[in-house]
């Protein structure tokens, strides 16, 4: 049992300090004060308001789910548009949980067409008592058919001089919100730079249709008779934000603050993405889903594996695991992993033989005289599909393998430096 | 066929397993490993691809469902009701051994079934006629399924039965708590819906016609008979009114109202499943008091411990290691039956003797074995009282095979439909001559 104090959660975002590092995202959860102020409560540490614009009038029906055997909305999207309130009332609210929650982050979110409108929207956000502001150029549906949102953030140019106008007129720290619909990710970043952010967040949604109905041959989710791409969010989008964040995060040229966004579901999700270079996180639709109450877990749970590691602030943890992310050509090709069932918690289901045989390399096979399975060493590639598809935890490990061979990678290899041990599997 | 009235002694009684609505059904087919060589099918009689209609179920496809359940087993419905998947597939799922609930197979496949009695699906037709006819001696799941199995094939059958009722015991044997009869008779009309299938009912064989008649009138015959009526203890007072074998008891219960008047206590002789089901069913028709009277211990019960258990728990009594040696009566009628304790070695302890009250006596000791009716038939050998038979079904003279309780010994409504398809199979081979026809 480690004896250290209690890890501190204190969280810096390009200089928005918030009790801890999870914020809501600005979406449903964060469209009104009386809302923020009971996550608040929950002990939400921040709060991206629901971007505030031109007020706009939503359709019905505004959400789809994706839904696996039995779990519900392991994908979500939305074709909602940013808030449908009046601006009087947000910046309102926005004075009042500031007066009642001084030391809680609150970043408002906006999007507007024209210098002019940055201009006055920008004032009005920091007069009602804004901690940050992030200049949306994320939202993939129908927003940027009006020249805003993803409009902006798929266009380094556009994306770089918006940003600017907002670092001339802003005296509080700005987040430029990116799009995850652009092939890569980094010039996006390195424009929001480029142009003066103090950081970025990221992912907005994805473009998406969420599904279709099968039986009215409508896209989902249905207005009617027809139905738009929406944006995609929910866990299932996790890998994909990851990826983006970790991008910029081990781009030498950027170095700006992230706020990560992307499937966060548990203190769990949390800690990869400040691994990755986070300062801190936003969740939206796992709150959607579940309620505020969630944040509870996320803070226990971060603070116990700050203490497991013994990592006294989050600036010990963030982006620990950026160095591990590198080109494919540079992975030592010489490590070797088998896969090992264990006997005693194995349930004889057969599931990886079924997986091996069908979906890998057929080197897992049924024993005589037992449910479990044998896996022929000399033929297993090492490919996890087994431990993947096994329902219980830890019953089949990946060992690695002491094969005599010094690491070498690919580059390695073709530069003539290095010796690969045989390939396994491929005959 | 003979209408059932439709209040009888057996509708008090509610499902012990009620059925499953979509979300509980969902929820529960979502849980299923999807098993490779799965063992819940390994441990079906019938062999049904469990996994497989567990995900039809999953993805919306309950007819798909129904259809795989059915192409193996054609009693898919009462089977889902009537198996004792404790000890079969459920008992088999790997979830046990996580110690986790194990996939409630039979209300799934209830699910399933249930719906396509509902929509009225249809799965099977009749094979092209191929000039053959098939007796088929008994009408309960046996005989039924292999009829069916045979008219896929294009035999045409003929059904013997002695009663006025099909179904055998899935009719009226099975505790009502499970299945009653009015809903084993709908799904014999749904078997012999496949259409060219004769029924002869009222018609004992041995009686009416010999083996030797049909064998001479049919192409092949199959004896799916069952067993006999409940054997009965000979002992002191037997003759008097109340004493009454289980089997027949149960079967007036399901297909009659019975009259209780009287009857505060009763007893139950015997330790199998028709003894722990006789109990059960005699607390559920409202007997207050109901006593197990068995030789053995409450270990060496046959019947199975689960259904024991339910037993005990709607207030079953029992006498373990008991031997009834006679039964005392006033004006004709029992009053009780006199026991003696029996040591662990079931040797009568001396001064152990009592009498246990009941104004009902049910014998739950078995049936009697078959006996006249293959006499005089070549290669037609019994032993132990059942018919001989390979492991196709076949017996010892040429085109004559028999399946269900009267070649196993008596097993479950499962065992009979998985024996009888496979001697259906078996027939088919035979009449072909080994090609095609």
């Amino acid at each position: 049992m480690s004896t250290m104090t209690t890890p501190d959660l204190t969280a810096n975002t390009a200089g928005i300090i918030t009790p801890n590092p999870f914020w809501l995202a600005s979406a449903p959860p964060t469209n009104s004060g009386a809302q923020i102020m009971r996550a608040f409560d929950a002990g939400w540490g921040g709060a991206v308001w629901k971007t505030l614009g031109q007020p706009i009038q939503n359709v019905s029906s505004r959400f789809g789910g994706l839904h696996h055997r039995s779990s519900r909305a392991i994908g979500f999207n939305n074709i909602e548009l940013i808030t449908d309130r009046p601006l009087d009332v947000n910046f309102r609210e926005i004075a009042e949980v500031k007066r009642r929650y001084p030391k809680h982050g609150v970043i408002v979110s906006l999007m507007v067409e024209t210098r002019e409108e940055w201009r006055e929207i920008i004032k009005r956000a920091i007069d009602a008592g804004a901690d940050g502001l992030e200049l949306n150029f994320g939202c993939p549906h129908g927003m940027c058919e009006r020249g805003m949102g993803s409009a902006v953030g798929q266009e380094p140019a556009l994306n770089e001089r918006i940003t600017s106008w907002a670092a001339e007129f802003s005296t509080v720290p700005v987040l430029v919100k990116l799009t995850p619909n652009v092939d890569d990710i980094v010039p996006n970043g390195l424009a929001a730079k480029a142009g003066g952010a103090d950081g970025v967040s990221l992912i907005n949604t994805i473009k998406s249709v969420i599904g279709v109905d099968i039986d009215r041959f409508v896209i989902e989710p249905r207005v009617g008779g027809s139905s738009t791409n929406g944006g995609y969010c929910g866990p299932a989008v996790k890998p994909i934000a990851l990826h983006m964040v970790a991008a910029l995060a081990r781009e030498p040229a950027f170095g700006l603050p992230i706020s990560g966004i992307g499937g966060i579901a548990s203190w769990r999700d949390a800690v990869e993405f400040l691994l990755l270079g986070c300062d801190s996180v936003q969740v939206c639709t796992e709150v959607m889903l579940r309620g505020y109450r969630v944040v509870e877990d996320m803070i226990e749970g971060l603070r116990e594996y700050m203490r497991a590691h013994s990592f006294a602030r989050l600036s010990d943890m963030v982006g620990k695991a950026v160095p591990s992310f590198r080109e494919w050509g540079e992975l030592d090709m010489n490590f070797e992993t088998v896969a090992k069932i264990d006997p005693a918690t194995c349930i004889g289901c057969q599931a990886c033989v079924v997986a091996c045989n069908d979906g890998a390399h057929q080197c897992i096979h049924p024993a005589q005289g037992s449910r479990v399975p044998r896996v022929d060493e000399s033929e297993c590639v090492g490919c996890n599909l087994c431990q993947i598809v096994c329902p219980v935890p830890g019953c089949i490990t990946m060992a690695p393998v002491d094969n005599g061979f010094a690491p070498a990678s690919w580059n390695d290899f073709i530069a003539g430096e290095g010796l690969l041990r045989p390939k396994k599997g491929a005959h | 066929m003979t209408k059932l009235p439709p209040t009888r002694s057996e509708t008090v009684f509610a499902d012990a397993k009620p059925p499953y609505g979509a979300a509980q059904a969902l929820a529960e087919a979502n849980r299923c490993f999807y098993c490779a060589d799965a063992p819940c099918i390994q441990a079906c009689p019938t062999e049904i691809d469990i996994p497989e209609f567990i995900r039809k179920i999953s993805t919306d496809n309950l007819k798909g469902s129904a259809r795989t359940i059915f192409a193996s087993n054609i009693f898919g419905m009462s089977c889902a009701r009537v198996c004792p998947v404790e000890v079969l597939c459920v008992g088999a799922c790997v979830y046990n051994e996580m110690d986790a609930p194990p996939i409630q197979i039979g209300k799934l496949q209830r699910y399933a079934t249930d719906r396509a009695f509902a929509e009225g699906w249809r799965f099977f037709e009749a094979g092209p006629d191929s000039g053959k006819s098939v007796a088929l001696l008994g009408g309960g799941p046996a005989s039924l399924a292999a009829a069916h199995e045979l008219r896929r094939q294009g035999h045409a059958c003929t059904i013997y039965e002695q009663s006025e009722l099909l179904g055998g015991l899935s009719a009226t044997g099975v505790a009502p708590y499970k299945m009653q009869a009015d809903r084993a008779l709908e799904e014999v009309e749904w078997v012999l819906g496949i259409g060219g299938i004769e029924v002869r009912t009222g018609v004992a064989i041995g009686r009416d016609l010999s083996l030797s008649e049909l064998r001479e009138r049919h192409d092949a015959v199959l004896i799916g008979i069952g067993l006999g009526p409940d054997r009965l203890l000979a002992a002191p007072g037997h003759e008097l009114a109340g004493i009454r074998g289980a089997v027949a008891w149960i079967a007036e219960m399901k297909t009659k109202a019975l009259d209780l008047r009287g009857i505060g206590r009763a007893a139950v002789i015997g330790g199998g499943n028709t003894a722990v089901d006789a109990v059960r069913e005699l607390l559920g028709v409202g007997i207050g008091e109901v006593t197990l009277i068995y030789r053995g211990s409450e270990a060496e019960m046959s019947g199975y411990a689960h259904e024991w258990a339910a037993a005990k728990i709607a207030g079953a009594r029992a006498a373990f290691r008991c031997q009834p040696i006679g039964f005392t009566g006033e004006a004709g009628q029992v009053r009780g039956v006199e026991v003696v304790s029996l040591d662990a070695e079931r040797r009568p302890i001396a001064g152990g003797e009592r009498v246990i009250a009941a104004e009902l006596v049910l014998m739950a000791i078995g049936q009697s074995r078959l006996g006249a009716l293959v006499d005089g038939v070549d290669g037609l050998t019994l032993a132990g009282g059942h018919v001989v038979v390979d492991a196709a079904g076949a017996t010892g003279c040429p085109g004559v095979f028999a399946a269900g309780d009267c070649a196993n010994g008596g097993k479950e409504v499962v065992n009979a439909v998985a024996e009888g398809r496979r001697a259906a199979l078996a027939i088919d081979r035979y009449l072909r001559g080994g090609e095609a026809l």
